[in-house]
């Protein structure tokens, strides 16, 4: 029994066993999510204070934002958390075919997700609302709406960028799926990949109301 | 399962003396490799040229600076020489000096693992690092950076010139090779220790360690996002730090030292863990108040994160803020103060064995000592308003970063040189870099503390003239200290090709890194070792040894 599980072709030699090497592995995705929280921890920071300043603008510049696209990832995003999830499950149990399919389900909600966004920026580009690259503004206040829509895309860029890398780590993993490399004993990168992409959902849970609904009434 | 070759048949140490460095040979086997000890070595080498980059810059503005007429250098481009010193120094020197080097050396060691949790972030770190640099490097060549390394906004926004944006994204990815360093820490000594090796048998440098991969994981990110934002801010104009419309360039400060004040401390408190090994070795005592030890250093980690303010007294940050900036600074030097006594208190009826690392060591501790407690002064909230960017805080910061962290950092290659490399240096002229180093850095710094209490600011090239014999006598230090730097480096190189064999345990030290074979094995130890005794046996091994003398 044990004997099978200290050979097992996943584990490494500077391990003494998987048990160890699932734990380090755990531990590290934990330590670098800590790193993630605080590197938007300084943006947050940041887009704290200036909503604080400027609220009429940032209230003006969120209603520019479109409710129905955003809440539309939000939703996207969600399920590709309840995928993502039954992705791990599956490969807890050794699934194979159940752990490609799901992944492929988040995939392509995560896909999903960037071509929203892609058509929202899209409409601010027409509008002649992208920091650096068009951005006018003739009424009042014109500096902080500049603010505003600075954050709005360092934010959701930052944000985007991680859901690519996101992407590129499913295209990583899903030639190992098929490889059926995951199973009981050995699912830690399904699960770390896991853990980053629940933390990346979390992140625009965060976003959506920050950016879409300051002083938004029903 | 395919690479691993079994440890079992190199191990039998007479013949052939199979060892991480003869174990492959050719310049693939070195950039590829996933050792933590290589990883180690390219650091030790790719670290030594950015501090020999550093001093060059050093070096010439000491030789602006003896005359009070600006006459070597246009002020624009001492400006770039500043900067440019000061960002090779802090961001490809210093933070990565003990972690990235030593560390990686010998922390895995020293709790009896194969290697660190995550051999290939290592070596991504060590691509981030060389990325980093490289492009830092490109923005010198390039035109220069004359931001200050602060990268205060509008110098580093509106006015800037030459490469801002360039060296930014240098020091952005620069970043991430310490977030991965500490990452891959932080995990090793949680999930790495051989059996036996409890919290409390670890050796105070991997305690120093444990709370400097902390700061780096919590602080490195926000220092990341921020030069991100001063890049685009540069690039594109986004207006964030702009107070034209209506940006605001002090949150630019405050967010830049609440990563670079903990900074501040990842350049100090690996070297603090270095100090505890050398002390106890060459006193032959264990650390007086392990615990206490252990627990500064994780204390000066959580309180780090607190006090950034203090370097934004000047700024018109509220007052109340001010004080309370001001008070919990004050309290950080009282962990860092237990740390001195422990170590003096280690010393005492100790039998002292004076060499060279050892000497390092006994520098560290005077010069940190001035280093603090002028900090002290400086957390002051009206002697700062007087002290503030003048000539008393750069001798404050070298006198903690060069004169702490520097001589911790060559005390620990001292120290630990023979095991990294199999060889003895020459002892004496070892003992002869170390005096002269010890010398040139207080004749090079001690004149600046007064040179800043009598008003001299920082940062300019031109200066009144009753200043002229004190700046003479910084640059005739800064020749002495240059001297002391290369006769170390001719010392450690010669003895590559011409030193002794050091044999496994040259000090007679304890810890298991001292167990194995210099230079190590590809994989450090032939069997995982179990760890019966308490750090520092120091004592137990001299009572025995008088013991058998009384029969
Ligand atoms: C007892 C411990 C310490 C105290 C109380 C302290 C206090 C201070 C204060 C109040 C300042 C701001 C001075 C000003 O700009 O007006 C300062 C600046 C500085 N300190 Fe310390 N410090 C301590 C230890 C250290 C250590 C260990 C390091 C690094 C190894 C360090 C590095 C620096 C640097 C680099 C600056 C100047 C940054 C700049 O403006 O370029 N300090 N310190
Ligand atoms: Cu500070």
């Amino acid at each position: 029994m044990s004997k099978t599980a200290s050979h097992h072709p996943a584990l490494q030699h500077y391990f003494d066993d998987l048990k160890q090497q699932h734990g380090a592995a755990t531990m590290g995705m934990w330590a670098f999510l800590a790193q993630e929280i605080m590197f938007f921890g300084g943006l947050f920071a940041g887009y704290t204070v200036y909503r604080y300043k400027y609220f009429n603008a940032f209230v003006e510049g969120s209603n520019l934002l479109p409710i129905a696209w955003g809440g539309l990832n939000t939703v996207i995003l969600i399920a590709s958390s309840f995928t993502v999830a039954m992705a791990v499950r599956c490969a807890q149990q050794g699934l194979h075919r159940s752990v490609f399919n799901w992944f492929m389900a988040t995939m392509v909600l995560g896909l999903g997700f960037l071509g929203v966004k892609a058509i929202e920026y899209s409409h601010k580009y027409h509008d002649h609302l992208i920091p650096g690259l068009n951005f006018q503004w003739d009424g009042p206040m014109a500096g902080p709406m500049k603010i505003f829509f600075s954050f709005y895309f360092v934010m959701t860029g930052m944000h985007a960028l991680h859901m690519i890398i996101g992407v590129g780590l499913m295209l990583w993993l899903i030639p190992k799926i098929r490889a059926e490399k995951f199973g009981p004993q050995y699912y830690s990168p399904i699960e770390n990949f896991g853990l980053y992409w629940h933390f990346v959902d979390i992140v625009w849970i965060f976003l959506f109301p920050l950016l879409y609904l300051i002083g938004r009434h029903l | 399962m395919t690479t691993t070759e079994t440890p079992a048949s190199p191990a039998s140490a007479g013949h052939g003396e199979v060892n991480y460095l003869n174990h492959e040979y050719g310049i693939k086997s070195w950039l590829l490799t996933l050792d933590h000890k290589r990883i180690g070595i390219l650091y030790l080498i790719t670290t030594t040229m950015f501090f020999a980059l550093g001093g060059l810059f050093a070096g010439l503005i000491r030789l602006e600076l003896m005359t009070p007429e600006g006459d070597l250098f246009q002020a624009d481009t001492y400006n770039k020489l500043f900067t440019m010193h000061g960002v090779a120094m802090i961001f490809f020197f210093l933070i990565p000096s003990v972690p990235a080097v030593l560390g990686n050396f010998v922390l895995p060691l020293m709790i009896g693992a194969k290697d660190v949790a995550f051999p290939r972030l290592n070596l991504l770190s060590w691509y981030c690092y060389i990325t980093g640099g490289t492009l830092a490097s490109f923005a010198i060549v390039a035109g220069g950076v004359d931001t200050g390394w602060t990268f205060y906004t509008p110098y580093s926004s509106t006015y800037s010139t030459g490469f801002v944006s360039v060296a930014l994204m240098g020091v952005f990815i620069n970043g991430f090779s310490s977030i991965l360093t500490g990452v891959n820490f932080l995990t090793t000594v949680h999930k790495m220790r051989a059996p036996g090796m409890t919290w409390f048998r670890l050796p105070l440098f991997i305690w120093a360690h444990y709370a400097t991969s902390l700061m780096m994981i919590l602080g490195t990110p926000v220092v990341a996002i921020t030069l991100l934002l001063v890049a685009l801010e540069n690039m594109f104009g986004l207006g964030i730090f702009n107070p034209e419309l209506g940006g605001d360039p002090i949150l630019m400060q405050h967010l830049f030292w609440f990563y670079s004040h903990p900074a501040v401390y990842i350049m100090i408190v690996p070297g603090f863990g270095v100090i505890s090994e050398v002390i106890a070795c060459f006193s032959r005592k264990a650390i007086f108040g392990y615990s206490f030890v252990a627990f500064s250093s994780l204390a000066i980690a959580l309180l780090g994160f607190l006090v950034w303010g203090h370097h934004m007294f000047t700024t018109g940050q509220s007052i109340y803020a001010g004080m309370v900036f001001s008070f919990i600074t004050f309290f950080i030097a009282v962990p860092t103060a237990v740390k001195i006594f422990n170590w003096t208190a280690t010393m005492y009826r100790g039998s002292i064995d004076l060499k060279s690392p050892l000497m390092y060591a006994l520098g560290f501790i005077g010069l940190f000592l001035i280093g603090g407690l002028t900090g002290t002064f400086l957390s002051t909230l009206a002697m700062d308003i007087h002290l503030h960017d003048t000539y008393f805080v750069v001798s404050h910061f070298h006198y903690v970063m060069v004169g702490g962290m520097v001589m911790a950092y060559l005390s620990g290659l001292h120290f630990w040189w023979p095991k990294m490399m199999g060889r003895m240096y020459n002892e004496a002229w070892a003992m002869t870099g170390a005096v002269l180093i010890f010398l040139g850095f207080n004749l090079t710094f001690f004149p600046q503390f007064v040179l800043g209490y009598l008003g001299m600011p920082r940062r300019y090239h031109v200066y009144p003239e009753e200043f002229q014999i004190l700046h003479v006598a910084s640059t005739g230090g800064a020749t002495v200290l240059g001297l002391g730097y290369m006769v170390l480096f001719v010392c450690l190189v010669w003895s590559l090709f011409k030193g002794a064999k050091a044999g496994p345990n040259p000090w007679t030290a304890k810890g298991l890194e001292w167990e194995i074979e210099s230079p190590p094995t590809p994989h450090n130890f032939h069997e995982t070792p179990i760890v019966t005794s308490e750090p520092y046996a120091y004592e137990e091994e001299d009572v025995l040894l008088a013991d058998k003398g009384s029969h």
